[in-house]
């Protein structure tokens, strides 16, 4: 039995952001059901990404939306709308990613939605939160990290802002909002009670660094200094980064200056027995050891490492990662298959309970897909 | 009342990914203790950002392990393990990150545990799952952005592999904890029986990456191509990226080229008629976009771009963030008062329920500080 099994989910959510919530919960055995518009349908579908089109929609909306169903309605069409009512009477918990406002013009706010059914879990994601300056703005990845500060941590001093390249923002207000969906369940479950659980993109991403935030706060508002070279991160010392080696390149993370050196042959590291000397004289490290490392193979200086229980790793792209039998043995890649028999490959749910993957074989929907056999089931 | 009120989580768990877990917990209601080694405790005291330590605990560690309580036990004592066992019957989760083979040699492994409390949720977090050849592989955050092929997704096209400057995998993997624990909860107030939750940091960072790598997937596995310059993401076309302006950045996220060109009357780009060439040409209109931007600040271009609808953000650090009233009025920060005086400043837990914050007043413990009250407690 999947822990979610008999919990049904409203989704009238689209993009990335709580799509991302809803792919979880299905996963872990909620049926969700999105509730598209006509024509257009969730404005993923849409979304091309590197010009991969699989099956005539976005490879992005394939990845979100398996393993769930789609319904479609016109939320501004009057008999659409009570269908849809229909659905969020039986459903346990609603979930929108509507900007502020949009919900109560099409009398959908949770007051309303309370009213026909108390116990539902309203669950919604925003860009901005729901007051203040910024809660017209878009609620777009890109846009969240740049207004977050967040680039400035990644990259090295002579660049730029250098964003993240996924959408890190939508995943983890996706992943927040499935934390408090999760949680509201369980205090229904307990209770009977609904709640309504809200997220907002930026109030996610800030969270996400909350550690620099908080050494912010505290080292009076000094700004983030990126290392010079091989960054991996503003606010650690030597020899955290990435280097590059004869054969690829390898990272190494915390670890005693003195002891690396010794260990790979490298004397000058021994002029830094101080701790406090790894951050406060971190560049002119990460230079020597930048070229030392440059001297020999990834694989060489693992060997001299790994044993030493120095935190180090080969940095890989996904074919090398793939053909690792690491990777093979974690079963990571699952087929799903669409309604008219186009299957793709994706990535399994990271979560194991009791041993089980909880694996699906069900493909992304197409645009409302499922509507009549909805309509049938639960609405009429 | 909180969620998950009248539940006890008992962290064994250290550094990032499992405590970032037990905190989100803590925030929804959950009482969270942390089970230490006595006087050193969990081994994340020590790790620093900056050389930042508060009360002999750096600030790190305050910042994941605000509202926790602690436990000094020593596991290798059969006195302590007997107390600790008494402890696992009274609760009901326990997370841990020890690699594969130490709790058994502990005899607290799921076998074991279950016996003493068949109700509980045992949740672990590992590196690389729990077999095949990266078992004994330290699990730490670089290294498994470096494994996972994430590193090749930020920054520009002659760049090195460029990590996230934080805690990326472990933040992510503690979200995916925290996720499974609460399905499980759940599933135990219908089922009455525990579970034991996995989770490793490799799968949940390709979970991470699932929207890129299900196009990887589906795509002959084309490798992974970063914009020259401004780079945001690897799958995205023009116009997506960052710009210098003639006072900042900026960035634009996704829409359409035609139009952007009309708003901000640049001629050259107009001629892109065929939306593919946004993404074969990428890096040409890239460069026209970039000598164009750079004519006006950053201001300027969003009074133009903010009105016609497009997607496009200022480029904020943290002293320009904290300063806006876009920050100021989600009050985000709270302050903790440690026993020795001194103040943490830090963040709240984003989720919101029922339109409240979530904010606690505890701080991160000392070692070993609530050991005697707990044991008069819970009869240790």
């Amino acid at each position: 039995m999947k822990p979610l099994q008999d919990i049904l989910i409203v989704d009238l959510s689209q993009f990335l952001s709580a799509p991302s919530a809803s792919l979880r919960l299905a996963d872990l055995g909620a049926r969700v059901i999105k509730v598209e518009r006509p024509e257009t349908g969730d404005i993923c579908r849409q979304l091309y990404v590197s010009n991969v089109i699989l099956n005539g929609e976005s490879s992005v909306f394939r990845a979100i939306n398996r393993n769930k169903e789609s319904f479609q309605a016109d939320l501004k069409v009057e008999e659409d709308k009570k269908q849809v009512l229909k659905l969020i009477e039986k459903a346990d918990v609603l979930v929108h990613n509507f900007r502020p406002g949009v919900m109560e013009r099409l009398g959908l706010d949770y007051e309303t939605v309370k009213n026909i059914n108390p116990s539902i879990i309203y669950a919604n994601i925003s860009g901005y939160g729901e007051e203040g300056p910024w809660k017209t703005k878009p609620g777009q990845d890109l846009l969240l990290q740049s207004l977050s500060g967040l680039t400035w941590l990644n990259g090295k001093i002579s660049d730029g802002p250098v964003p993240v390249g996924l959408a890190i923002v939508d995943i983890l207000s996706g992943a927040h909002l499935a934390q408090g969906i999760l949680a509201a369940l369980i205090h229904k479950a307990k209770t009977g009670a609904g709640s309504k659980v809200s997220v907002s993109m930026l109030e996610s991403i800030l969270d996400f660094q909350f550690e620099s935030i908080t050494t912010f706060y505290h080292d009076g508002g000094a700004p983030t200094i990126r290392p010079e070279s091989n960054s991996a991160h503003a606010y650690l010392g030597a020899p955290y980064g990435i280097y590059k080696t004869k054969s690829g390149y390898i990272s190494l993370a915390m670890g005693a200056i003195p002891l690396i050196g010794e260990l790979i042959g490298c004397e000058a590291l021994s002029n830094y027995p101080e701790r406090e000397s790894w951050f406060n004289n971190r560049n002119e490290i990460k230079k020597i050891l930048a070229n030392h490392l440059l001297t020999n193979t990834t694989e060489h200086w693992l060997s001299l490492l790994e044993p030493a229980d120095i935190w180090c790793a080969k940095v890989m792209d996904w074919e090398q990662l793939f053909a690792h039998e690491g990777f093979k043995i974690l079963e990571m890649i699952q087929n799903v298959k669409m309604g008219d028999g186009f299957e793709y490959k994706t990535t399994r749910c990271p979560i194991k309970i009791d041993g089980e993957y909880f694996t699906s074989t069900v493909g992304s929907p197409s645009l409302g897909e499922h509507t009549a056999a909805i309509v049938k089931e639960l609405i009429t | 009342m909180k969620p998950l009120e009248g539940i006890i989580v008992l962290e064994f768990a250290q550094f990032m990914a499992g405590p970032s877990a037990g905190l989100r917990l803590a925030d929804l209601g959950a009482r969270v203790i942390k089970i230490e080694r006595p006087v050193h405790g969990e081994a994340g005291r020590q790790i620093a950002l900056k050389n930042l330590f508060l009360d002999n605990s750096s600030l790190v560690f305050h910042t994941v392990n605000r509202n926790k309580e602690s436990y000094a036990a020593d596991l290798k004592s059969p006195e302590d393990l007997e107390c600790i066992k008494k402890l696992i019957q009274q609760a009901d989760v326990m997370t841990h990150n020890f690699r594969p083979g130490v709790m058994e040699k502990i005899g607290l492994d799921y076998e074991k545990v279950k016996m003493i409390n068949p109700q509980m949720i045992y949740a672990t977090v590992t590196g690389y799952g729990t077999k095949g050849p990266w078992v004994k592989k330290p699990g730490q955050d670089l290294l498994i952005q470096s494994m996972s092929g994430f590193v090749n997704l930020s920054g520009n096209k002659n760049d090195d592999p460029v990590p996230v400057g934080a805690a990326v995998s472990d933040i992510i993997t503690g979200s995916h904890l925290s996720q499974g624990i609460l399905a499980a909860l759940f599933k135990r107030i219908k089922t009455n029986q525990g579970s034991w939750v996995e989770v490793s940091l490799l799968e949940s960072t390709l979970d991470l990456q699932f929207e890129s790598l299900t196009t990887f997937l589906n795509d002959g596995n084309k490798k992974i191509a970063r914009a020259e310059k401004g780079s945001a993401q690897p799958y995205l076309g023009a116009p997506y990226g960052v710009y210098k302006t003639k006072k900042g950045f900026i960035s634009l996220a996704m829409g359409s080229l035609l139009k952007l060109g009309e708003v901000i009357g640049c001629a050259e780009i107009s001629i892109y008629t065929n939306s593919d060439a946004w993404f074969t040409k990428r890096n040409d209109i890239m460069e026209v976009l970039e000598t164009f931007l750079i004519n006006k600040t950053t201001q300027q271009w969003l009074d133009i771009l903010e009105p016609a609808g497009i997607w496009a953000s200022a480029i904020y650090n943290y002293s320009e963030l904290l300063e806006d009233e876009g920050y100021k009025i989600l009050k985000m920060d709270q302050k903790l008062k440690l026993l020795s005086g001194e103040k943490v400043h830090t963040l709240r837990c984003p989720i919101r329920l029922n339109d409240k914050r979530i904010f606690s007043e505890r701080p991160a413990p000392r070692v070993g500080q609530h050991t005697e009250d707990l044991k008069k407690e819970f009869n240790l």
